[in-house]
């Protein structure tokens, strides 16, 4: 899929490839749901009534223009968004049959279960590389007796064991930033999260790195659910079956404009924005 | 190639007669100054600086509108007028240090610093006693109020940068109102609430509350601005680990600004261990060694000097001398701890 | 998966953040600590008021505003005095105002002139420098300067006070003085006063000249001004509530400077020196309050509480302007 660019005519191999995923996914339990979402940060609204059901060990990608509010959605999966001052939330995140935003609910116990890799690398500075894998345990006061092992499980998941293995003391600075982030994405899987966000976890990084971490991402929709925003076409492309594409047009809140299948989204596009947009007119 | 040559460095341009011009602004005025002074009723340096100051001013102005680079009066006054600004500060900052120097080094014995002034009367040789006993006093004050104050004004600092409630602006102003407490204030309060209701004696822990409340602001302001500086980034991280706030913020948000953290405490510390008034309300002076700051007065360097230096006599002013030569060693040490730890922490 | 556009939006929810106790326990905590300021800026105006409040019962407000400092039998007529006490402290407060002053007018000038130097003027390495004799300068204990003014100001300042009392007192009664003595007064506490809060103010004019916009300076420069005019009309204009602030902040510190002032300055209680800054005689609060603290009577130290709490008071509106001031300034940026 490497070389499928956005702006060339899909083939009709693709396409129907692209389908045959589409039928048995469609066919996938639902690992995470939002019914009507809506966001406000004080009076502005942000993002209206979206809908979208993510299936499990799929991988599904948010795209859309800056400003279109869907890292503010991806937030809401995991109860990041109300840390912000002034947000407000309108529907409902149905996480294993409830909703997360249940009055009573544990954020703490939710983010446990919904994992997060950030846009820019953050391993924590005090912490060495080690220390940043199982910090999550220390975080969240969970007991384990074998930490070696779970280093070991988690790098080598993420695909950077065998580099860092001989320097798991060495501060997590020295890595470099594509490393860094696979340290991050590591740093959650010893959590063992349903699913995972990821808010643009490639824009900074090389090309390089960023295969790499669309490798992990192939490997990781085995045992999860993945959710990925990104600004960049062909990585949604490349790693997603679903995409959603989000847009906030003129001052308006930010909405789902289409969704579906990653290759039907991109080559047979019900709406023209999306058509506009996926073959690059604008965004 | 010749004009290459005349062209291609047109700010060494200084002909002869603008060099001229200069030197005769910045070497003959204090000539003439100098004349000035040995021929009137002004004398002594200062007299010499006082005229030099006014002098070269005149000319230096009169230079930018006579002169071969000719320029407006004001724009050469205004730059002669900083410059100007900028020497007379540094004078008085040399002749505040000079003196601390000279005296204190001519007088400075290595005992000093170990011996107490039990066996001292008034105008007692400096080849006996010594201020230990004052050097240890302001350790163990300003060590007992770092203890206090740290924790609090991390506290306060952390309302600011984690809970980031409604009660911000107030908790800032209020920090801010407290920075401006007279240190002689913070002295009667301590006073008033464990001396005089009879809780303590002077001593060495009410010392070290009077200097806390000093310190409080310093610590408080400096810890917000390093907490500010983590990134909001590893805050979530660290919440989307599944972290509370409270294990967030000790395993994460402080120890990535610890030295940060250590800046504000040297930042508090130079800020109070020159502190005399309050000390002189609480821990008032002793002759004598005392380990126990729960009880009984305490010397330490500042109260030292002030009541060295009132005494008057010879050798009792010179201690007052070796002593605030040691305070200021003190000072210049903690100042540039601050530099030091400040610059690797903006570094990191 | 499927999107289904409903055109109903659906209400805004209250998000109900149910904390872990540890949170919650923590949150209090900081919220205490956030709050420690005011409770110590509160305990501290208690003590003084109620430890003061008999004497302040008794003079009134002619405590504020008499200048006789006279302990008597040191009780106070409800307990039974012959010969009551007479307490009034306005020649300390005035003292103070008037040293402070003449420190502003010393060091503001000053610090302008430094503060332009170091933002606009000389080279980077002159600059850093000077900001590091600045900070330095700022760490330097009071202790210290109260010897200076006393051992090297006060042989100097005696020469220049007597030179300005021969020559220029006909045109200038500042400089009048009715005994010839020059050792000692308000004009020596002002200069010892303007070198302490010259960093202050340098500190807080060099943050707001540093700050003014690329574009103003660059657009003065586009329309010919020179260096000059465009400080004139550009830096200082901008940064001139930021000197002010810095000002007040310096005001704030100089007047509840202690020993500093104590070596330089003779205090007379009795009697009001209003304008004769080389007179012999002056007033500051808070060095009144430690000559007189180590022999007081119990009556006489509740008085220094009043005393202390009148200076509070005006440190803290004196502060709080400057507060105010210079987070505008600020904010302008």
């Amino acid at each position: 899929m490497d070389n499928v660019s956005a702006y060339e005519v899909p083939t009709t191999e693709a396409v129907v490839t692209g389908r045959e995923e589409v039928t048995r996914m469609e066919s996938a339990p639902i690992a995470m749901e939002a019914r009507n979402v809506n966001v406000w940060f004080n009076d502005h609204h942000v993002l209206q009534n979206v809908n979208l059901e993510f299936p499990q060990n799929s991988v599904t990608a948010l795209i859309g223009p800056s400003g279109c509010g869907k890292s503010t959605f991806i937030r809401t999966l995991n109860r990041m968004h109300e840390l912000l001052p002034g947000a407000k939330l309108g529907g409902e995140v149905i996480l294993d049959g409830s909703d997360i935003y249940t009055p009573g609910v544990d954020p703490v116990g939710i983010r446990l279960k919904v994992g997060m890799v950030f846009q820019k690398p953050n391993p924590f500075p005090s912490m060495s590389i080690g220390e940043n894998v199982i910090s999550g345990l220390r975080l969240s006061r969970k007991k384990i007796s074998n930490k070696s092992d779970v280093m070991e499980e988690a790098l080598t998941k993420a695909g950077l064991w065998k580099e860092v293995k001989d320097r798991l003391n060495v501060s997590a600075g020295s890595l470099s930033g594509g490393q860094q982030q696979r340290l991050c994405i590591a740093r959650s899987l010893v959590l063992h999260p349903e699913i995972l966000l990821m808010d643009e976890p490639c824009s900074a990084l090389d090309p390089g790195s960023t295969r790499k971490i669309e490798e992990t991402m192939m490997e990781l929709k085995e045992s999860m659910t993945i959710i990925i925003v990104t600004h960049n076409m062909q990585q949604a492309l490349r790693v997603s079956d679903h995409t959603a594409f989000f847009l906030a047009e003129d001052g308006k809140p930010g909405e789902v404009v289409e969704s579906g299948p990653t290759v039907e989204l991109f080559h047979n596009p019900r709406d023209s924005r999306t058509d506009d947009y996926v073959h690059g007119r604008f965004g | 190639m010749s004009i290459a040559a005349k062209t291609h460095k047109p700010w060494r341009s200084i002909d002869k007669t603008v060099l001229m011009q200069q030197l005769i602004v910045h070497l003959g005025t204090p000539f003439l100054a100098m004349f000035i002074t040995i021929n009137t009723g002004f004398s002594g340096y200062s007299g010499f600086l006082v005229v030099w100051f006014f002098l070269h001013l005149v000319t230096a102005s009169l230079l930018g509108k006579f002169g071969k680079r000719k320029r407006a009066v004001s724009d050469s006054l205004f730059e002669v007028l900083s410059t100007a600004a900028v020497i007379a500060f540094l004078l008085f900052v040399i002749s505040v240090l000079e003196p601390v120097f000279q005296l204190g080094l001519e007088n400075f014995q290595v005992h000093h610093l170990f011996e107490d002034a039990k066996d001292t009367g008034v105008d007692t040789s400096l080849d006996i006693g010594g201020l230990g006993h004052a050097l240890l006093g302001t350790l163990m004050t300003v060590g007992l109020a770092t203890l206090f104050s740290l924790p609090i004004g991390i506290l306060a600092a952390l309302y600011v940068t984690e809970v980031r409630g409604v009660l911000t602006p107030f908790v800032r102003f209020f920090v801010q109102a407290m920075s401006g407490v007279p240190s002689i204030i913070a002295g009667l309060f301590a006073y008033a609430v464990l001396i005089a209701s009879g809780i303590l004696t002077y001593s060495g822990f009410v010392a070290a509350i009077a200097l806390s409340i000093l310190m409080l602001p310093t610590v408080a302001r400096t810890a917000e601005e390093v907490l500010k500086l983590v990134p909001d980034d590893l805050r979530s991280a660290a919440l989307a680990l599944g972290g509370t706030q409270w294990r967030a913020v000790r395993m994460v948000v402080l120890p990535a600004a610890r030295s940060g953290l250590v800046t504000a405490a040297i930042l508090g510390i130079a800020r109070v261990i020159g502190e005399t008034a309050p000390l002189l309300l609480t821990a008032f002076g002793n002759r004598e060694y005392n380990l126990n700051p729960l009880e009984g007065p305490i010397a330490t360097l500042p109260t030292y000097i002030f009541q060295q230096f009132l005494l008057g006599t010879e050798n009792d002013v010179r201690r007052a001398w070796v002593a605030a030569f040691v305070l200021l060693v003190l000072v210049g040490i903690v100042f540039s701890l601050a530099r030091v730890v400040s610059s690797r922490f903006k570094q990191a | 998966m499927i999107t289904t556009q409903e055109p109903k939006v659906s209400e805004p929810r209250e998000i109900v953040v149910t904390r872990r106790f540890s949170d919650k326990a923590f949150r209090s905590i900081l919220i205490l600590g956030g709050l420690f300021a005011f409770i110590a800026l509160s305990g501290i105006f208690g003590y003084l008021f109620i430890t003061s409040l008999p004497v302040l019962q008794y003079a009134g407000i002619s405590f504020f505003t008499d200048s006789f400092w006279f302990m008597g039998d040191n009780l106070l007529p409800n307990q039974g005095s012959i010969d009551s006490p007479q307490l009034g402290i306005f020649a300390m407060l005035w003292g103070s105002i008037l040293i402070s002053s003449l420190a502003l007018l010393i060091a503001v000038p000053i610090s302008v002139g430094l503060a332009l130097a170091i933002t606009h003027f000389f080279p980077k390495f002159l600059s850093r420098s000077l900001t590091f004799v600045v900070d330095l300068v700022a760490a330097v204990p009071s202790i210290i300067f109260g010897l200076w003014g006393a051992y090297t100001l006060a042989p100097h300042a005696q020469l220049w006070a007597k030179w300005l009392n021969t020559n220029l007192s006909e045109t200038f009664p500042i400089f009048a003085v009715d005994f010839q003595y020059f050792g000692q007064s308000p004009f020596m506490a002002g200069i010892v006063l303007a070198i302490m809060i010259i960093p202050i103010i340098t500190s807080v004019a060099r943050e707001i000249y540093g700050s003014v916009p690329r574009d103003l300076i660059t657009g003065a420069q586009a329309l010919g001004a020179s260096r000059w005019t465009m400080i004139k009309n550009v830096v200082i204009p901008f940064g001139a509530s930021g000197v002010v602030g810095g000002a007040m902040l310096g005001l704030g510190r100089a007047l509840g400077e202690t020993v500093a002032v104590f070596f330089v300055l003779n205090l007379v209680t009795g009697d009001v020196n209003w304008f004769n800054i080389l007179e012999s005689e002056g007033g500051s609060v808070a060095s009144f309050i430690i000559s007189r603290f180590g022999e007081a009577s119990p009556l006489e130290v509740q008085a220094l509480f009043g005393a202390g709490l009148a200076l509070f008071v005006l440190t803290l509106v004196t502060n709080a302007l400057a507060t105010l001031i210079v987070n505008k300034a600020r904010r302008r940026r």
